[in-house]
């Protein structure tokens, strides 16, 4: 056996099969590898394969790991996931959460809601395991292609070498028959924190690691606490500094305890120290079945850029973040999002390769922003110097006395998509308001007769009159502009209030990743088109 | 004025890291002596004597 598992597999979707390229005299050439096939490669092969491009998915596993690991999918994600497909069934299968608290010892010092608006076809957020999340990408795969998608994925392909060239990449492939080549003209590296294809190529991952470890146990029972989040500072039953409770589908339990620096990772890992202190937290009397556990340190890290050459790097193995803010998988498939549709211009030649200095410009700002967000939470969870406890227990002190304390406890902000303020490729903005439907911003979802407005913004440029009609298409230099008019009478309340504020009427122009490019009072077609222009990358000329 | 006991911070998490990066590198005592002067020099921001009086009951 010339492959060894780095991790127990929990459902065998891709079993290892013998490729023709293993046969081939000269290595077989593909437009797009994708290396890794957890949430972001999956998710980008998927919309690539959708978009009418031949993908290889090389996953040294075959199939989806062991263990729940990210079980927060933000409402960006499952809005994604709706336009490729599998968002209802998500949403279906998951457990729908908006309520966290926060205590103190036994006290509740704090608690949000994440005060789901009307007029979303999502919640802000719902529980669900990532072997779930994966299988119903997997599932969208295979759908994808019985409707004709070429997206192969090859279990028990492992990536052991990389020659990166401007022309191409060659790659080097292990599999239980023995090594095989291949050549791509694209490479999406979604190999995770440890990414081998980042170490093949030298590159750093630089940030920081805090001195604390976690331990993180999936438990299955049957109990009648709420579907919220629970976290305690200093927990009343004594098990670590901090700890989490936190409902996911089918009866499973997510439970984080805070154990510190200096233990003994082995013994913390017995199954029988782990009962002890899930014990401490349930009672006696609570009957429940250890799932998984695993021990992980946090960390906050990314690679200096995102783009080398034609090797693209997303999700954990671009960046990576602490917990607690539901920032790392659903970052992965915002990145694979940002990419698909501009390496699909790409590749069809519909745009200069500089657009994709334009995904990692964007998926950069992204993850300073989760990365900026995970360090205060966790330097509010793990005071890195006595004064900063001392600060950290005043705030909780105070919290539970005071109001204006309480936005000041920080037991992880929870992820919300980023606006691309201030990055290239955007505007005009000659409406000035509502802000929150700003060009940069990801489009704000609104009922629109018996549906949503992001069920009609499929993943291609779309152009929006509201109470102004637009052309059925527009075309420049080869690119397709979808129009949608909707009149006076059929704008929603809500739609109304997130995209017109005070103004009657307005044209919005949205890139295929749903993000608002630019808006207009009046509709000026020559605007549009220099607007489209600029958002592939062409603005220049 | 009265004391405002709710939440009036616009960029809490701004602040805190911002207050948490003003102690960095210094000594228990150093960092002491920077809470009384930061102390000192938002009481007199606030000034009016009533409000600076519920502010210390507050914090005990």
């Amino acid at each position: 056996m010339t492959l060894q598992g780095r991790y127990p597999v929990a459902l065998r979707l891709y079993p290892y099969r013998r490729s023709d390229d293993q046969d081939a005299a000269t290595p077989a050439r593909h437009p797009v590898v994708v290396a890794g096939g957890g949430p972001t490669g999956l998710a980008a092969a998927l919309d690539l394969g959708r978009k009418g491009h031949r993908v290889v998915v090389l996953d040294d596993h075959e199939g989806v790991g062991l263990g729940s690991r990210a079980i927060c999918f933000s409402k960006r994600t499952l809005e994604i996931a709706h336009r490729l497909g599998p968002g209802p069934g998500m949403l279906d299968g998951g457990v729908i959460w908006q309520k966290g608290r926060v205590f103190r010892d036994r006290d509740e010092i704090y608690s949000f809601d994440l005060l789901p608006e009307e007029g979303h076809r999502y919640p802000a957020f719902i529980n669900l395991s990532q072997v779930q999340f994966e299988k119903f990408l997997f599932e969208a795969i295979e759908h994808a292609r019985a409707d004709g998608a070429e997206i192969e994925i090859r279990g028990g392909n492992r990536v052991d070498a990389l020659d990166a060239s401007p022309d191409g990449i060659r790659i080097e492939v292990m599999t239980p028959e023995g090594a095989y080549s291949l050549e791509a003209d694209w490479l999406i590296a979604c190999d995770g924190a440890r990414s081998p294809v980042r170490n093949m190529l030298g590159l750093g991952f630089k940030g920081r690691v805090f001195e604390d470890n976690f331990l993180i146990a999936d438990v299955r029972m049957t109990a009648d606490f709420p579907t919220e989040r629970w976290f305690w500072f200093e927990p009343w039953f004594r098990s670590g500094d901090s700890a989490l409770l936190h409902k996911q589908p089918d009866d499973i339990w997510r439970i984080d305890f805070q154990i510190g620096w200096d233990i003994d990772r082995d013994q913390e890992l017995k199954e029988e120290n782990i009962l002890a202190r899930v014990d401490a937290m349930l009672g006696t009397g609570v009957e429940y079945e250890l799932v998984w556990s695993s021990i992980y340190t946090f960390q906050c890290r990314r690679m200096e850029r995102f783009r080398h050459g034609r090797v693209l790097f997303a999700g954990d193995s671009a960046h990576q973040v602490s917990p607690y803010g539901a920032r790392g998988a659903n970052s992965g498939v915002q990145d694979a999002e940002n990419l698909a549709w501009k390496l699909d211009f790409v590749i069809g030649g519909l745009a200069p390769e500089t657009l994709l200095d334009g995904y990692d410009a964007e998926r950069i700002h992204a993850a300073d922003e989760n990365i900026l967000n995970s360090t205060r939470s966790t330097d509010f969870l793990t005071p890195k110097s006595e004064i900063s406890r001392t600060f950290r227990d005043a705030v909780l002190t105070l919290a539970a006395r005071h109001a204006f304390a309480r936005p000041l406890v920080n037991s992880g902000r929870l992820s919300v998509p980023c606006a691309y303020d201030g990055l290239p490729g955007f505007g005009p903005d000659m409406l000035r308001q509502p802000a929150r439907s700003r060009p940069g911003a990801p489009a704000p979802d609104a009922p629109v007769g018996d549906g949503y407005l992001l069920d009609l913004l499929g993943g291609e440029f779309t152009l929006l009159g509201l109470g102004l009609d637009v052309p059925e298409s527009t075309q420049v230099d080869g690119i397709s502009v979808a129009g949608l008019a909707l009149s006076d009478a059929s704008i929603s309340d809500l739609l109304r209030e997130r995209y017109l504020g005070e103004t009657a009427s307005a044209a919005y122009l949205f890139r295929p990743d749903q993000h608002v490019v630019a808006r207009w009072r009046e509709l000026d077609l020559e605007a549009v088109r220099t607007s489209v222009r600029n958002a592939v990358g062409k603005g220049g000329e | 004025m009265t004391l405002n006991l709710e939440p009036n911070l616009s960029d809490p998490d701004g602040f805190y890291e911002a207050l948490l990066k003003a102690h960095e590198g210094l000594s228990d005592k150093e960092s002491v002596e920077l809470n009384a002067r930061l102390v000192l020099v938002l009481a007199n921001q606030i000034g009016d004597p009533d409000t600076l009086a519920a502010a210390i009951e507050a914090a005990k």
